[in-house]
């Protein structure tokens, strides 16, 4: 099937452009220093000279920090480089022309789409992956071992969170005539997001909720977010099918 | 049938007239010169015949296709662009495999078809080496072979030869000759000598408009201007101006032009001036080096067809 042929040309270019490397290595890094830095940051504090009074006013940390700042790092740095590998995805293939070049082929403009936007997901789903088993040994090793199930729940969660930037991205990307632009928007967009977020109420339906549900599960306890994570999902599907219903239309 | 048929395409960009309903129709088989100045229309012409972009009004068939109905017309054509761009971090080999699959070709047939072409655009010493460290020339040959992969009825080149040099030029040009017959060509250019080599038909277009479409001969047959060319020895230019003087007087002579040691004879009457030029030359003593009839150039054609256009 066609789209699979785009699938593995953008797979391979995730490979070759050393893009699933970068994001693994980015996330795997956080995923083992969070536990670390949760374990061990009264300590620092206390070896800093005129600082001992500011340790001793910090508690002993507990996995509840561990799991905090897994989900504050990864997702700051996710949804960075989220924005970063996606802004140019579409837009610099209709600048150079390989967009061009391909779509005067039997190659559809959803799969080239699609494609691109299922790599991008299998590119984090591997980096989360690895980033999860990270942060489950040390803090395994740190504190105390995590419930499984709910652990694998919060990255799922949080992997559903990056997907909704990189819809977004892959929207700008498609709409706009330079990679800058695309950026531009997108990293507005994801302002606008955050900033609505921090709407009481508002943000409960907003994606960032995701994360707090994650790390609710993770602790073993949790309030749902499912209107969250219905919008998550709506806007992941509003921003693929808007992004093609865009692109079927512009002349390359 | 017409392998490319476009009937009153229009096409604006702004307040610029891109195409102005623009009509005209290519027979299959042929290598088809689409000529004009930068600017002309000739790659949006292209781009409206690929799908890459939709006209304002009109319509176009394409390998019996109609352009924007989506039924299987991608898989009947090949296409160059003038830049053409492939994917810099594939080698050759990888490039021409993922078009193969693209037209879902079986295994067994992309490494044959890649091995074909890379030998026909003579990249196969490269084959492994990755495109990004390609050449212009060699983007070029490359940007040949993926148009050729799905063996296309009709196959678009949009200047396919402009930035090469002289050696590669002579060669992209053999190669297209070489398709004559085995698919429609159709390439744009504005480089007169590359369609006077390789092209059967010749359109010329300007501002957007088809101002003439012909076959090549008919073309500078229809053009032609009667006259006929005399060159003498050096040294003999008395001789020649002396000739020229009793040349001038006869009632089939319209006009007489010398530049050194050659003569452009200009004349009312040519099957007269075949039988007379000569001998008249001979009775005159005169050392003829050479003696022809003037055959006009393509671009001499074009650059008074353009003019004209342009004073209209």
């Amino acid at each position: 099937m066609i789209f699979f042929v785009a699938l593995r040309k953008e797979l391979l270019e995730q490979w070759r452009s050393h893009r699933l490397l970068v994001t693994a290595v980015i996330l795997v890094t956080f995923g083992l220093t969070s536990p670390l830095l949760a374990r061990f940051t009264p300590e620092i504090l206390g070896l800093l000279p005129g600082a001992e009074q500011f340790s001793a006013l910090i508690p002993p940390p507990t996995v509840a920090d561990a799991v905090g700042q897994y989900l504050k790092n990864l997702s700051q740095f996710a949804v960075l480089l989220a924005l970063l590998m996606t802004m140019g995805s579409v837009v610099q293939e209709k600048d150079k022309g390989t967009a061009a070049l391909m779509l005067v082929k039997p190659l559809p403009r959803w799969a080239f789409l699609g494609a691109k936007f299922v790599a991008l997901g299998v590119t984090f789903l591997t980096a989360t992956l690895l980033a999860a088993v990270a942060g489950y040994y040390y803090t395994l090793v740190l504190f105390e071992p995590l419930d499984l199930w709910p652990w694998l729940a919060l990255n799922g969660l949080f992997l559903l969170f990056v997907l909704v930037y990189l819809a977004l991205t892959l929207l700008c990307s498609t709409v706009t005539r330079s990679q800058v632009a695309a950026g531009g928007l997108a990293f507005g967009l994801l302002i606008l997001l955050s900033l609505m977020g921090s709407i009481p109420r508002l943000g409960d339906w907003l994606p960032g909720r995701l994360l707090s549900w994650g790390g609710e599960l993770a602790l073993g306890g949790s309030t749902p977010a499912w209107g969250a994570l219905g919008v998550s999902l709506g806007l992941i599907v509003a921003a693929l099918v808007g992004a093609w219903a865009i692109f079927r239309r512009q002349e390359l | 049938m017409a392998a490319i048929r476009i009937e009153g395409i229009s096409k604006r960009f702004g307040s610029v007239q891109a195409l102005d309903r623009l009509t005209l129709a290519v027979e299959p088989g042929t290598v088809f010169g689409f000529l004009g100045p930068n600017g002309a229309g000739k790659t949006t012409t292209i781009r409206i015949l690929t799908g890459l972009a939709r006209p304002d009004a009109g319509r176009a068939w394409v390998a019996g296709v109609e352009v924007g109905d989506g039924k299987g017309l991608a898989r009947r054509i090949g296409c160059l662009p003038e830049e053409p761009a492939c994917y810099p971090w594939m080698t050759p080999r990888e490039f021409l495999d993922y078009i193969g699959r693209v037209f879902d070709l079986s295994a067994a047939e992309r490494a044959a078809r890649t091995r074909e072409l890379l030998e026909l655009v003579g990249l196969t010493e490269v084959e492994r080496r990755r495109i990004g460290t390609f050449s212009r020339g060699m983007r070029q040959r490359m940007g040949l072979a993926q148009a050729l992969v799905n063996r296309p009825e009709v196959l678009f080149l949009d200047e396919p030869a402009s930035a090469l040099d002289p050696a590669g030029r002579r060669e992209v040009l053999e190669l297209i000759g070489r398709l004559r017959g085995q698919c429609t060509v159709f390439m744009s250019t504005h480089i007169l000598a590359d369609v006077e080599r390789v092209c059967d038909s010749v359109g010329i277009i300007n501002r957007g408009r088809l101002v003439t479409e012909a076959r090549q001969e008919e073309l500078l047959a229809r053009y032609a201007v009667p006259a006929f060319e005399v060159e003498v020895e050096n040294g003999a230019a008395a001789e020649l101006a002396a000739w020229v003087e009793t040349l001038r007087r006869q009632p089939w002579v319209a006009a007489v032009a010398v530049d050194g040691s050659r003569a452009r004879v200009t004349v009312n009457d040519v099957v007269h001036a075949r039988q007379e030029l000569l001998s008249a030359a001979a009775q005159s003593a005169l050392p003829v080096v050479r003696y022809e009839v003037v055959r006009p150039s393509l671009e001499e054609v074009f650059l008074r067809l353009v003019g004209e256009e342009g004073e209209r």
